[in-house]
């Protein structure tokens, strides 16, 4: 019962927000293009699903994803679960919370290697390029680079680095690679970013890192708790430069030596 | 209607393949690490049910209604070619697609719990309400901007690495003079506005313009719309900030 009400507010509070977006479609079919909405009836079903979708879908975030994310940060973080990983009491250093770590990279890995955009966004570079870029190198690039980029985050709220020191030091690497990467790889470098950050992802990772913040002594989850959705994104348009610079290589040094063995 | 069924049904399979790795993940560390017992989890599965119903039925609304007007007003203003209405239609499509964006109402109610928590805003219901909303507002602003600006470029022939590049050096400066606690929320809101309402709309925007225009190349200028859409929102969640603190 608590249950339907609950998703019956969020349905209604998610339809104020689809409303004006609804309204202003019509708007601009009538107005500027003017000509009558086609398929009214199967635009406005599918208007009622996305009212009834977001409603329970933000029901289902408030009763799983957030307090599964909070939930394994503070067994991450359990001082019995940690002494006894460690076999310390006390005084922890950044080291002793490789758990955190462990499972920052598996998630940021396993959700980017499954992400739909991604497959489309690799099967169309490796068309582009002429099968220069392949579709898994791609795929494991990017996931490299979010597994990286998640637990990278997670080390930085445990240690207490400022976040924009983090992030401008690697947006100096992107901007010394983009110079130096060939560049049929950049765009989709950039784009890469952008795409491994769905949905589902991000309220998990936003929950585990502020309830790492929460967690770790002396950290603050207002100053230190957000970030992990940007390194999640910043990451990636490394690796996949990396990828882009690492594959010109191999192909010049094959080229290279088959140059010097048809001669 | 049957066919509408079979899509359904297609998008309630790639849900819960979506959700497969992250899942596994999760139970492995919850069985084998810390040896949880399964009845605590149980109330969490019922909760992943209803992500995995909402997201289905979310995607599915999306596919039927959004998409194909979108696109198709998308491409009737791209190739009418009147500047001020593709201007006008970029804006109300980047401010209306985000302040539907689920992720980003995720985050920003997170963001105003812990405002709350630590004293940066009032702790009440209202206060928090409010705060949230404002940075969703703020967010779709950016967001709204950013096409506008990406058609700009698209129409002009700017360059896309100076005006990137130009961007983040921004945001590193004004990062300086922003309040503490905002810093992480704005870079945070970067990563969140790129993701599923958003992208499949903008791309269209973006592909149909550059292939409706002479010497423009639709995979590279529909990419640039998305770039800079990641790039505003930290901008002006960071001068937010700055406006806040002074009040």
């Amino acid at each position: 019962m608590e249950l339907i009400a609950a998703a019956l507010t969020f349905i209604g509070e998610t339809a104020t927000d689809v409303l004006p977006i609804a309204v202003f479609l019509f708007a601009f079919q009538r107005l500027v293009i003017g000509r009558p909405m086609p398929h009214r009836g199967q635009i406005a079903l599918g208007f009622l699903f996305v009212v009834l979708g977001l409603g329970l879908f933000l029901v289902g975030l408030e009763r799983s994803l957030f307090p599964l994310g909070r939930l394994m940060a503070e067994q991450l973080t359990n001082p019995g679960f940690l002494q006894e990983a460690t076999g310390k009491a006390g005084d922890l250093t950044w080291q002793d919370y490789y758990w955190v770590y462990l499972f920052a990279s598996a998630t940021g890995f396993s959700t980017a290697m499954a992400e739909p955009a991604l497959v489309a966004v690799a099967i169309k570079a490796n068309a582009v390029s002429g099968g220069a870029i392949s579709v898994w190198g791609l795929r494991v690039a990017v996931a490299i680079g979010v597994g990286v980029g998640v637990s990278l985050g997670c080390y930085r709220i445990i240690s207490g680095v400022p976040l924009h020191y983090f992030i401008v030091g690697c947006y100096l690497i992107v901007i010394l690679q983009t110079a130096l990467a060939p560049k049929i790889i950049v765009p989709l470098a950039f784009d890469s970013g952008g795409v491994t950050t769905s949905t589902v992802t991000v309220p998990l990772i936003t929950a585990l890192g502020l309830g790492l913040a929460e967690a770790v002594p002396g950290r603050s989850p207002l100053l230190d708790g957000f970030g992990l959705v940007a390194s999640a994104a910043l990451f990636p348009i490394i690796s996949v430069l990396a990828y882009g610079q690492l594959a010109e290589f191999v192909g010049r040094r094959n080229t290279s030596t088959s140059g010097r063995s048809a001669s | 209607m049957k066919e509408s069924l079979l899509t359904l049904g297609k998008d309630a399979l790639n849900s819960l393949r979506d959700l497969t790795p992250i899942v596994s993940v999760i139970v492995l560390f919850q069985v084998f690490v810390f040896r949880t017992p399964v009845s605590e989890l149980l109330p969490l599965a019922y909760g992943g049910m209803l992500v995995i119903v909402g997201l289905t039925f979310f995607i599915f609304g999306l596919r039927v209604a959004l998409f194909p007007v979108g696109e198709g007003l998308a491409q009737s203003l791209a190739r009418k070619g009147s500047a001020f209405w593709l201007v006008a239609f970029a804006f109300a499509l980047g401010f209306g697609t985000t302040i539907a964006e689920p992720a980003l109402m995720a985050v920003t109610g997170e963001a105003a719990k812990v405002a709350a928590a630590d004293a940066v805003i009032e702790s009440s219901r209202e206060a928090m309400d409010n705060y949230a909303l404002l940075l969703r507002l703020t967010v779709a602003l950016s967001v709204g901007t950013a096409l506008v600006l990406g058609i700009l470029r698209i129409l002009f022939d700017w360059s896309l690495p100076l005006i990137i590049i130009g961007g983040y050096t921004l945001v590193a400066i004004v990062t300086l003079f922003a309040p503490k606690d905002i810093v992480g929320i704005a870079y945070d809101s970067g990563g969140v506005t790129t993701s599923t309402v958003t992208v499949p709309l903008v791309t269209a925007l973006g592909v149909g313009l550059a292939s409706a225009m002479k010497g423009r190349n639709p995979m590279t200028d529909g990419f640039g719309l998305i770039a800079f859409a990641s790039l505003t929102p930290i901008l002006f969640v960071l001068v937010f900030g700055v406006i806040s603190q002074w009040n």
